[in-house]
């Protein structure tokens, strides 16, 4: 392992995307676009947008950062380029951490813009701290970014890749409690939506949002912390210096 | 330098996709010699040279490197492998992506400019890959693979598609590598490479034909082309199976 590696691999993920600014543009203005639109949607129901604005601050991350790592990761695995890096002296855990850590800064961009909107502009409110509620959101980011390292194994296309989206992270936002409270719903569904790490995520920012900081909120980011780093180890699993 | 080979391939064999890619392939590869692996498409080549750079699974078989077994984290720095697609990435320069790879193989900063001077692509350090012909791209490939100045080099079809001329400084630049006791594997389907080379690897479907020097294959062979070489050694083999 070399932090040098992994600092020369963020650097690159991070020049690749500023040759694509598009890409940028949209990861940034998307967040805010549809927190605007929630916002007008709920327009008649003040308190319904105050419930479910700050845990979709910290979703946006999650849902986009996995789509962009899987895809990114995807393209490494189909140009031929993971292939030399695995014939170089690289460690597989400084590629992923590389591109952990470039994600990573894009989400706490991304987070931050969103929050300056929804707090500044749409008149969005915490009684807990606005910080804590970024904070919560670059570690979604980082969950969001694992699991994309992660499934990016299963894709042999970028359709592929993309289809997991709807495929995995849509039934956890479903299920996190945003729509129906989870103890509200059906046994099956609401035992299913203690395995899923979205669930953690809302739980967690609804707490900061009502400023209820106990145990459980620690228990929630725990239980994201660990899921990011297990998503590390089964995507470094996934990452074979041989192929068939 | 020792008599010991630079790469040793004992009797490997390589399933993929159900069917057997390498069927009993055992070969000696000298060191400090530019080898041309000639045979046509589909006939094995790159799979060997995946083995020989340690990312291919194998059924059986052992593969030396340096008398390393291929794919150990010691042969990491000390090989250069340069694919038949240019493996690089598209969307940075030239330079960003030496400088990458660069830092990956921890090689000094000013080998950046001697590697871009090396492929000819001096003029293009500052363009996008994305924007270079095919030749070009195969160009910055090549140089990626030069920046550690590996003790052997892979190079699978290096000069597919390239104007003749840049085809012969490159072969140049492979016999001064060679000279300066760099080990080459270089493969190609187009049997006029050959000459260039000094021991050829004749391969088809999966089985070595014949390795020699260039000069000793015509003689045996009572033959004055590569390719007739090659299909002599053909013909041999189907009355010997008969």
């Amino acid at each position: 392992m070399s932090g040098n590696a992994t600092l020369a691999t963020a650097a690159r993920v991070l020049r690749q995307l500023r040759r694509d600014p598009r890409t940028v543009a949209l990861m940034l203005m998307v967040p805010v676009a549809l927190v605007t639109l929630m916002k007008w949607i709920f327009d008649a129901q003040p308190a319904l947008f105050q419930r479910v604005g700050v845990p979709l601050l910290g979703i946006f991350p999650l849902t986009s950062m996995f789509l962009v790592t899987a895809i990114t990761m995807l393209r490494e695995r189909l140009s031929g380029t993971l292939e030399r890096l695995m014939t170089m002296p690289l460690a597989k855990f400084d590629l992923l951490a590389g591109y952990g850590l470039a994600f990573g800064f894009m989400a706490a961009l991304q987070a931050t813009f969103v929050s300056l909107v929804a707090f500044g502009f749409l008149g969005l409110q915490v009684e807990g701290q606005v910080w804590a509620v970024v904070a919560l959101a670059i570690l979604n980011a980082a969950v969001g970014t694992s699991l994309g390292l992660f499934v990016s194994a299963f894709a042999r296309t970028e359709f592929q890749a993309v289809q997991f989206m709807p495929a995995l992270i849509m039934p956890q936002v479903f299920l996190s409690g945003l729509m129906v409270p989870r103890d509200h719903m059906l046994r099956p569904l609401a035992i299913a939506s203690d395995y899923m790490p979205m669930s953690y995520a809302y739980d967690a920012l609804s707490r900061v949002a009502r400023d209820d900081i106990s145990r459980w909120l620690a228990i929630d980011v725990a239980i994201l912390a660990s899921v990011t780093v297990l998503g590390l180890a089964l995507g470094a699993a996934t990452l074979r210096r041989r192929t068939p | 330098m020792t008599d010991s080979p630079a790469i040793a391939v004992d009797r490997l064999r390589v399933i993929r996709g159900g069917q057997q890619v390498l069927n009993d392939v055992s070969l000696n590869v000298a060191p400090g010699k530019v080898t041309g692996l000639l045979g046509p498409s589909g006939c094995g080549k790159t799979t060997l040279m995946r083995a020989i750079v340690g990312v291919q699974v194998v059924a059986s078989g052992a593969v030396e490197v340096l008398g390393q077994p291929a794919g150990s984290a010691p042969l990491r720095s000390r090989i250069g492998y340069v694919t038949q697609a240019p493996s690089v990435y598209g969307d940075l320069t030239v330079r960003e992506n030496l400088e990458y790879f660069r830092r990956i193989l921890r090689a000094p900063q000013d080998r950046i400019a001697e590697v871009i001077g090396s492929v000819g692509l001096a003029d293009f350090a500052g363009r996008v890959v994305d924007r270079l012909s095919g030749g070009q791209k195969a160009r910055v490939s090549l140089a990626t693979a030069l920046l550690n100045n590996p003790e052997v080099l892979v190079l699978d079809e290096p000069t597919v598609g390239l104007d003749p001329v840049l085809r012969r400084d490159l072969w140049t630049m492979f016999q001064a590598l060679a000279a300066g006791g760099t080990t080459l594997l270089v493969s190609s389907h187009v049997m006029d490479e050959a000459e260039r080379c000094d021991e050829l690897v004749l391969m088809r479907d999966g089985v070595i034909l014949a390795t020699d020097s260039p000069d000793a294959l015509l003689a045996s062979t009572h033959t004055e082309k590569i390719e007739d070489a090659f299909l002599s050694l053909v013909e041999a083999r189907g009355e010997a199976a008969s």
